[in-house]
């Protein structure tokens, strides 16, 4: 298995090379020109020439490669040019701020998708595959930020159980010591459960919010890949053996439909933890999505470098983390690997 | 054989004592399906009684409803099919009135059941250990301390080497008949009184099948448990069975002992059936029912011409090798060899350095059993995968060298032809019968648009495909007609050389009876030849002039067919031959 896990690490190098390459010349040829950006609508073209002499764009593509990469050798992704703080310490502290979100959003989907998926799928034809159908395609349908506002309308404004959707924490509570960077865990390791409470009453709404969207896919594929299993024909020895419906359903086909679904799983991840701005826009969240997008509008380059970079590490590690599982859930994937 | 007479003689000894009551008792059983052109009875009225300790064989053609019988009496029959009328008794206990969850605990413990394709019958990533336990802890035959101790012990039962470590085997990383020693293991892990097995050995060799078969009977007689054996294949049953019940659309025609059956077959579809299963002493035209016989002068004449002209070579082998890369060895598997020292050979040799020739109209048989290099061989042959080394002519053409890519789009390609094994999978689902002939003919043929489709009906006419049935798409065709489209597609483009492999291994006798008879009609007319891959010997005796029979990647014995089926030399030979199931008779 470590084996597996080393050569497939070294297949990963080449990938994250050409992600270097690529985002460093992305951004180059994104339209607007940064130094005409900053020096705002009263610059002199000296001014422009200056600003872009001390960002370094003067200079030959390669040696602004170079730089580049000598930067990002040393843990530097270079600072916004609109806050001018490092991008370095923005996204650290705001992708966990996503990931914890996107994460609890997939458990909650999880949760109700693998049932239901699981249900309609032996219940073929029953009320409730139909109901799945119903709650699947109603979930995918109605945009986030939709979704969004009316749990924010109702659970706030009207029924006043949750907190203003003001970000990860309330104004009276103290964000915990930066240990992973998930308030949730943070809060616990440090025994603070008051910041805990606080953080998780925050996180409960848009975590719904996404795990309604996500159901659709989930629920969708669970069912299609157990329909599948169900038909083949070692459920039916199971059957004809006499195992009970539980080992027949859940240990027989349901570990042999999980492979499509674990595929699905890690693209909705994915997709969820870069794309969500909407539901970060609503609820104020302080994530990666929202970040990239401002400093996009503004042509402010290296936190869109270091957003893409970071987002294509991620999506790599996360393949390699479904390949893994794939091998631990089907014995012939390993033999392959 | 000998063993197996001495044990035949036992269940009647057994027996004695209950026969009064039998322990199935299937009567006036129909099975409904609702699809959507409505209702179809798939069996009608079917009366079934297996005595305690009998072996029954139901003996039918696909669509005889003999396995939906069986999925019937265990009532794991699918959603859409219904038991609509009739009653089944198991040891007198009326089968439909007893709860599910009752009938669960009956399924493994008294009845279990054998299923065909037994790799598929596993679950693929559980081992198989841990499945066979899955069973026995369900039906509460051990506590869960002991129970790895007997699933062990099951699998040693079924004569699995090395059970202890074979239990954490993976289904994949067993053979085919390992894998239905498991299947066999899981039906009778917790002893029941009936088993049941579908087509048990449906896509095994000769030999694993015998030795499947020779476990099968040998564990009932043993236990003094029932069984039914499910086959398509008459000789099969008569050897194994006591009592043979034929199946026709659903309907029972024949039961009656198994001597019996074959010595006066009473009902015509059983003569039928037993006329169209390949034997010795019968010629091609006499598997053909017999209002369907041609004159007998027309086939001698016809034979005759077909072995004068084989004089010349037209495809020459000589010492073909193809070698693999060696795949590494699963760890569990490495495990078991891990006591020897391994073998560290980096290559496989799938094809070891064999050598043969076909004439001009000359058929030859190519047989072994599977992984014996077969395979790999007609694909070399058909340039389809490039050898490793070795000698490859064609009509005096050494094709060997031209790699198999750019070899598609040649003048020889038109030359060298397949029908493969499966009518159903080589026929693109989205094409018309006509645009499947039609393909070799628009790639290689430059024919134009018309004429393409007149000779395409040629060819339909050729082949005995009615034209109607041009228009119609893969799924809307029989086996027999789907085979038939096969073999037009093959020889659209009069090829010299025509491979066939296992042309009708899917197909039932009936139809394989007619289909061989097609080929050896197309052959003579047209003059080919024909390189015949086939796993069973009775068929390659009916269409063969020569044979070749290989064993890992070599040529064990090679010969005109006669000789090597009447009087074998090599020992593998002898074993094939003597593999082969021997009704009483």
């Amino acid at each position: 298995m470590l084996a597996t896990l080393g050569k497939r690490l070294v297949t990963v190098i080449p990938t994250l090379i050409g992600v270097v390459i690529v985002t460093f010349l992305l951004t180059r040829v994104l339209p607007g020109d940064p130094a005409v950006y900053f020096a705002g609508p009263a610059a002199t073209p000296q001014s422009i020439a200056d600003i872009r002499k001390s960002l370094g764009l003067d200079r030959p593509l390669p040696e602004q490669f170079a730089r580049y990469v000598n930067d990002l050798a040393h843990g530097n992704l270079g600072n916004s040019l609109s806050t001018g703080r490092p991008v370095a310490t923005e996204i650290t502290s705001r992708l966990p701020a996503s990931a914890e979100l996107t994460l609890l959003g997939l458990i909650l989907s999880l949760v109700i998708a693998l049932p239901l998926g699981i249900l309609a799928a032996v219940k073929q034809g029953s009320w409730i595959d139909h109901t799945c159908r119903v709650v699947a395609t109603a979930g995918v349908s109605l945009p986030v930020f939709f979704t969004g506002l009316l749990l924010v309308y109702v659970f706030y404004f009207q029924l006043g159980w949750s907190p203003a959707p003001i970000g990860r924490l309330d104004a009276f509570a103290t964000a915990p010591p930066q240990i992973t960077g998930f308030y949730l865990f943070d809060s616990l390791l440090t025994g603070n459960f008051e910041t805990f409470r606080a953080a998780f009453s925050q996180l409960i709404l848009p975590a719904l919010t996404l795990g309604i969207f996500s159901l659709a896919p989930i629920t969708r594929m669970t069912r299609a890949s157990m329909l599948a299993v169900l038909a083949s024909d070692f459920v039916r020895t199971a059957r004809a053996s006499g195992l009970d419906n539980r080992t027949v359903i859940l240990t027989y086909a349901f570990r042999n439909a999980m492979l499509p679904v674990v595929t699905t799983l890690g693209m909705v991840f994915s997709f969820l933890l870069g794309a969500n701005v909407l539901v970060e826009k609503v609820f104020a969240w302080p994530g990666i999505g929202s970040y990239a997008v401002e400093a996009l509008l503004q042509s402010d380059f290296a936190p869109v470098q270091g957003f893409v970079l970071t987002m294509a590490v991620l999506y790599v590690a996360l393949n390699l983390l479904i390949d893994m599982l794939y091998g631990v859930i089907d014995p012939r994937v390993r033999l392959e690997g | 054989m000998d063993s197996r007479t001495d044990l035949m003689s036992l269940p009647a000894e057994t027996s004695e004592g209950t026969a009064s009551r039998p322990l199935l008792e299937v009567q006036d059983l129909t099975v409904e399906f609702a699809t959507r052109r409505g209702i179809v009875r798939a069996v009608q009225n079917v009366n079934i009684t297996v005595a305690k300790g009998e072996t029954l064989g139901i003996v039918g053609e696909s669509g005889s409803g003999k396995s939906v019988t069986s999925y019937a009496v265990m009532r794991i029959l699918d959603r859409a099919g219904r038991i609509a009328q009739g009653s089944i008794a198991f040891s007198g206990l009326d089968l439909q009135t007893v709860p599910e969850s009752e009938m669960r605990d009956m399924r493994g413990r008294e009845m279990s059941m054998i299923f065909q394709n037994p790799r598929a019958a596993l679950n693929p990533i559980r081992k198989v250990g841990r499945q066979i336990e899955d069973v026995l802890l369900q039906h509460a035959q051990v506590d869960s301390g002991a129970v790895s101790e007997r699933a062990i012990e099951t699998l040693e039962q079924v004569r699995i080497a090395r059970p202890r470590e074979r239990y954490h085997a993976y289904p994949f990383e067993l053979s085919g008949g390992m894998c239905q020693r498991v299947v066999i293991a899981l039906a009778l892990a917790c002893r029941p009184q009936l088993l049941i097995a579908d087509e048990p050995t449906t896509g095994l060799d000769v030999t694993t099948q015998k030795a499947v078969m020779d476990l099968v009977v040998e564990l009932t007689r043993e236990r003094g448990m029932s069984a039914i054996l499910i086959t398509h294949d008459l000789g099969l049953a008569a050897a194994y069975c006591d009592r043979v019940m034929v199946m026709e659309k659903g309907h029972v025609v024949e039961d009656a002992a198994s001597g019996t059956i074959f010595k006066n077959p009473s009902h015509a579809y059983t003569r039928k059936l037993m006329r169209a299963t390949p034997r010795p002493g019968v010629s091609l035209r006499g598997l053909l029912p017999e209002q369907e016989q041609p004159r007998a002068d027309q086939t001698k004449t016809v034979r005759r011409t077909s072995s004068s002209t084989a004089s010349d070579a037209l495809l020459v082998v000589e010492q073909l090798v193809k070698e693999y890369p060696r795949k590494d060895i699963p760890t569990s598997l490495g495990k078991i060899f891990s006591r020897k020292p391994p073998v560290e050979t980096e290559t496989f040799r799938a094809v070891d350095g064999i050598s043969f020739s076909i004439a001009h109209g000359e058929s030859v048989g190519l047989v072994g059993e599977s992984g014996c290099g077969k395979s790999t061989t007609s694909m070399m042959v058909m340039r389809l995968i490039d050898k490793t080394s070795g000698l490859i002519t064609f009509a005096g053409d050494d094709i060997g060298e031209i790699p198999a890519r750019s070899f598609a789009t040649l003048p020889s390609r038109k030359k060298i032809q397949m029908v493969f094994q499966d009518p159903t999978d080589s026929l693109n689902p989205r094409f018309t019968a006509a645009r499947a002939i039609a393909d070799p003919l628009l790639r290689l043929g430059g024919l134009g648009r018309g004429e393409v489709r007149s000779r395409c009906e040629e060819l339909a006419m050729q082949v005995g495909l009615p034209l109607e049935f041009l228009d119609r798409f893969p799924h809307q065709l029989s086996g027999g007609q789907k085979a038939r489209v096969g073999i037009a597609r093959a020889i659209a483009l009069k090829p010299d050389l025509v491979i066939l492999d296992e042309p009708t291994a899917a197909l039932d006798v009936s139809v394989q009876a007619v289909v061989l008879n097609l080929l050896q009609d197309l052959k003579d007319s047209l003059g080919m030849s024909y390189l015949f891959v086939s796993h069973d010997l009775n068929v390659v005796r009916l269409l063969c002039d020569r044979v070749i029979v290989m064993q890992t990647g070599k040529i064990v014995e090679q010969g005109p067919t006669e000789r090597v089926m009447e009087a074998p030399e090599a020992s593998y030979t002898r074993d094939l031959l003597a593999a082969i199931p021997h009704p009483p008779l």
